[in-house]
């Protein structure tokens, strides 16, 4: 296949784009029925935006307001199941961390996504209140990404070794990089690789 | 969870794991127990990690398909179906109708297989040594079918991104009848050794009960959810791969405790069998690719696809920025969101329950710490 990397080396980091023309932003639509409505009712200049891409709806919320939604949309409108919460990371944005909520509804077999910008060093309020699932998977954002949530019961890594130092989902952390000083105390040996 | 107050003297702290046999891998839980009750437990996971999702941000599309086959690596092939679907609907394919079958078989031949997996091993954590035989044994033909139609028993990459890669062989049909006739007589067996059993009643009854709404609370999904009563299965809410064209019922629970999810996994296998037959006597014709072109480059854009995996909702959300390689893959895995709700279990059983639990929430660690 064409796309193969050169022979068993890991790939750098990431590519830089191509010169040329950038790619096409995000085409998504908007979207809107009564569940906006109630929203922009209820939340009004909170939510910056209601998208629907390939039939997906989503809401982008400025970050204070999104602990609020989530207990209106769990309380009223029956959206009663986090399914994920995560993170992306877009290093040369100001604002440089995309929190993503994902919600489903079963009484409407309905999900929605809600998406918050935050900088780095922000603490967002953490969803275990109202959703005990939020727990385990805001552990994770933490020990990936260096989110610290504010008020969480047990703000701590999840996957990685206690003591490691660094967030390896950041775009800035290259596969190649390591803890070495974790690595050579706990392995014995001077290089994972 | 757990505070510091962990050395107090009336409470006693054990390690279970990370090497115990009932752990089902290297999970570590640390309970905290009054004499044999446990007051509280805490996990310790990521023992397994391996940085799936760092990974596929270094590959291309097509690439990291295998990967995903290491996650739950008893069901390899439903982590490929997810993965094909999330892709394929950032780049607005569709599979075509003959491979949409095909995976659909498949799936559900590993969902069977994954259950038995479970039922196999918890039986044996349980005191039952010989289901694990049996269990096995029926799951050998399973494999053997996906070695003769892909090459690969366990690690399978048995779709491609926009359909398969392979056509069917030869015998494929004949096989997988003749296993389905095969199986429903030995599922009917393991009910006769288990369900009426009394050891089994009172090893699982009333053991690890969540309610509908703690399931709801905790995320948790699969079996763990219907057997409290919830007919939800995303392959009836939110049907994908032509899972609506088939007949089949959602089987569900009362008590929500340890029992039922056995009841609701056997069921389970009875309902992928009349599954497979229907998609066998419907298998379209035609081409097993749909038009994908050759290097994937979906446009810039973002897509959460999730399928009914056999342990709960496996989901995909990828973000594409335009270029061939993705520029976030999250995997969200049924076993790690409803590990987490062990703890909730387990509060005021006993030490010897935590084995069950464990083993009824049907953990697979190398999807727990991906």
């Amino acid at each position: 296949m064409a796309e193969l990397p050169p022979e068993g080396k890991p790939q750098p980091a990431r590519k830089a784009q191509p010169a040329g023309k950038p790619p096409a932003p995000m085409a998504a639509t908007p979207w809107e029925d009564e569940l906006t409505l109630q929203l922009r009712a209820k939340f009004g200049e909170q939510i910056l935006e209601f998208s629907s891409y390939l039939g997906q709806n989503f809401l982008i919320a400025r970050r204070e307001a999104v602990i609020p939604i989530l207990e209106y949309l769990k309380a009223e409108a029956g959206f009663d199941y986090l399914v994920d919460v995560t993170a992306v990371d877009y290093p040369e944005r100001a604002e440089r961390f995309d929190l993503v909520y994902i919600l489903y509804s079963f009484a409407r077999n309905q999900r929605i996504r809600i998406k918050t910008r935050i900088p780095e060093g922000f603490r967002p309020a953490s969803a275990v209140p109202v959703y005990p699932t939020a727990n385990w998977l805001e552990r994770e954002i933490f020990d990936m990404f260096g989110i610290e949530f504010a008020g969480h019961p047990d703000m701590r890594r999840i996957l990685m070794p206690e003591d490691w130092t660094g967030h390896p989902l950041r775009k800035d952390s290259s596969i190649l990089d390591m803890d070495q000083r974790w690595v050579r105390q706990h392995l014995g040996i001077e290089s994972g690789q | 969870m757990p505070d510091s107050t962990f050395l107090d003297a009336t409470e006693l702290v054990l390690n279970m794991g990370p090497q115990h046999p009932s752990t089902h891998g290297v999970l570590r839980v640390i309970l905290k127990l009054d004499g044999e009750k446990v007051i509280g437990t805490e996990c310790v996971i990521g023992y397994l990690h391996r940085g799936i999702e760092k990974i596929a941000e270094n590959r291309t599309y097509a690439q990291f398909a295998p990967y995903v086959d290491r996650m739950d690596y008893v069901a390899a092939v439903s982590n490929g179906l997810g993965y094909c679907l999330a892709v394929e609907k950032l780049l607005g394919v569709e599979a075509p109708p003959r491979a949409q079958a095909v995976r659909v078989i498949l799936t559900e031949l590993n969902r069977i297989a994954s259950h038995l997996i479970w039922l196999g091993t918890h039986a044996l954590d349980v005191g039952a040594i010989t289901p694990l035989f049996y269990c096995m044994r029926e799951r050998e033909e399973i494999l053997n079918i996906f070695e003769k139609y892909c090459g690969a028993r366990l690690t399978t990459h048995a779709f491609r991104i926009g359909g398969l890669q392979y056509e069917l062989y030869d015998t494929f049909e004949q096989d997988v009848r003749a296993f389905c006739d095969m199986l429903l007589p030995k599922v009917d067996e393991y009910e006769e050794l288990l369900t009426g059993n009394r050891i089994w009643i009172g090893r699982l009854k009333n053991v690890g009960i969540l309610t509908a709404e703690e399931c709801k609370a905790y995320g948790v999904t699969g079996p763990l959810l219907r057997a409290a009563g919830v007919p939800w299965d995303l392959r009836k809410a939110q049907p994908y791969s032509g899972y609506e064209q088939y007949d089949f019922e959602i089987p569900t629970g009362t008590n929500g405790d340890s029992y039922d999810r056995y009841l609701v996994r056997i069921q389970e296998m009875r309902q992928s069998v009349r599954i497979i037959r229907q998609a066998l006597d419907g298998l379209p014709g035609g081409p097993i690719m749909g038009k994908v072109p050759k290097v994937i480059k979906p446009p810039v854009g973002e897509v959460y696809v999730s399928i009914e995996a056999p342990k709960g909702e496996l989901g995909y959300f990828i973000v594409s920025d335009g270029s061939t390689q993705p520029y976030r893959v999250r995997v969200r895995p049924p076993s790690f969101v409803n590990l987490q709700a062990l703890d909730r279990m387990c509060r005021g059983a006993l030490v010897a329950d935590v084995v069950v639990v464990i083993g009824t929430i049907d953990i697979v660690l190398g999807e727990v710490d991906r």
